[in-house]
């Protein structure tokens, strides 16, 4: 119960299918990046900054940093909750994976904000 | 009351169900394994994962002073022109994207149903071992 409630989804079918999900949006994201860069390789300020003020562009990246935060929680969360177990660090490891935890949460968010601040200004 | 409420859930009868749930002994000493490839193929589907999430922030300070102005964007990329440090840390970055994209695809494919057996898994875990060196050598040639 205590490794449940700190899953991203509070259900492991809705995690299952949220890591799945993201991870497509993840790698169109990241295939069409690399693809723009090869694409445009002598990639000039305005090109760059012109994809980016595209409304299109601020959509798929604002969808990339939200498909981040989940994709991460997931992976992060099955992780810790398969290592951080009272069998491997004793007493202290409820204490030791929540501390993991809440580090992992307050970074993405730290890095869900970051993004946006660079996006939308 | 407290010393009750502790002995209760921490000795006795309820000790002995907990125990039978969580604390069941387990004869698996990973360390004395023979791991099968398809292990090695997950754990670094897991490390890689942990290196991409520490690499996020490289990438979005890049992003950050790539987009900031003109001056920061050429900085950023004489910077990735010249400097081997730097280059040196995004195609590590990359090659982390490379390996958990693939192993990554791989689950995707398997999903699907496709190779969902033993052997499938063996030889998902073989083609995931062959292509994505060669995506990392090829990253590395973009890069340098």
């Amino acid at each position: 119960m205590v490794t449940q409630v700190t899953s991203f989804g509070r259900s492991g079918l809705s995690d299952w299918l949220l890591q799945r999900f993201t991870a497509v949006i993840l790698l169109a994201y990241f295939v069409f990046i690399v693809g723009f860069m090869i694409c445009n390789p002598a990639m000039s300020f305005d090109t760059w900054k012109g994809l980016f003020d595209t409304t299109w562009m601020a959509a798929f990246t604002s969808l990339t940093l939200f498909a981040v935060v989940a994709h991460a929680w997931i992976g992060l969360w099955s992780v810790s909750t398969d290592y951080m177990t009272t069998r491997t660090m004793g007493d202290k490891a409820t204490v030791i994976r929540m501390t993991f935890q809440a580090t992992y949460s307050l970074i993405l968010f730290y890095y869900l904000v970051w993004g946006f601040k660079i996006l939308w200004s | 009351m407290a010393y009750r409420l502790r002995d209760k859930s921490g000795r006795g009868h309820n000790e002995k169900s907990k125990a039978v749930k969580d604390n069941r002994p387990v004869n698996l000493d990973i360390g004395t394994i023979k791991l099968p490839i398809t292990a090695y193929a997950s754990i670094l589907h897991r490390i890689s994962g942990i290196a991409i999430f520490v690499g996020m922030a490289v990438l979005l300070c890049l992003l950050d002073s790539s987009l900031e102005s003109a001056e920061s964007f050429n900085t950023v990329k004489t910077t990735l022109a010249d400097n081997f440090l730097l280059k040196l840390i995004v195609w590590l970055v990359l090659c982390g994207f490379i390996y958990h994209t693939c192993a990554g695809v791989k689950h995707l494919i398997m999903d699907l149903g496709i190779g969902e057996t033993l052997e499938g898994g063996k030889k998902g875990a073989t083609i995931v071992f062959a292509v994505s060196p060669v995506l990392m050598l090829l990253a590395g040639i973009w890069i340098w």
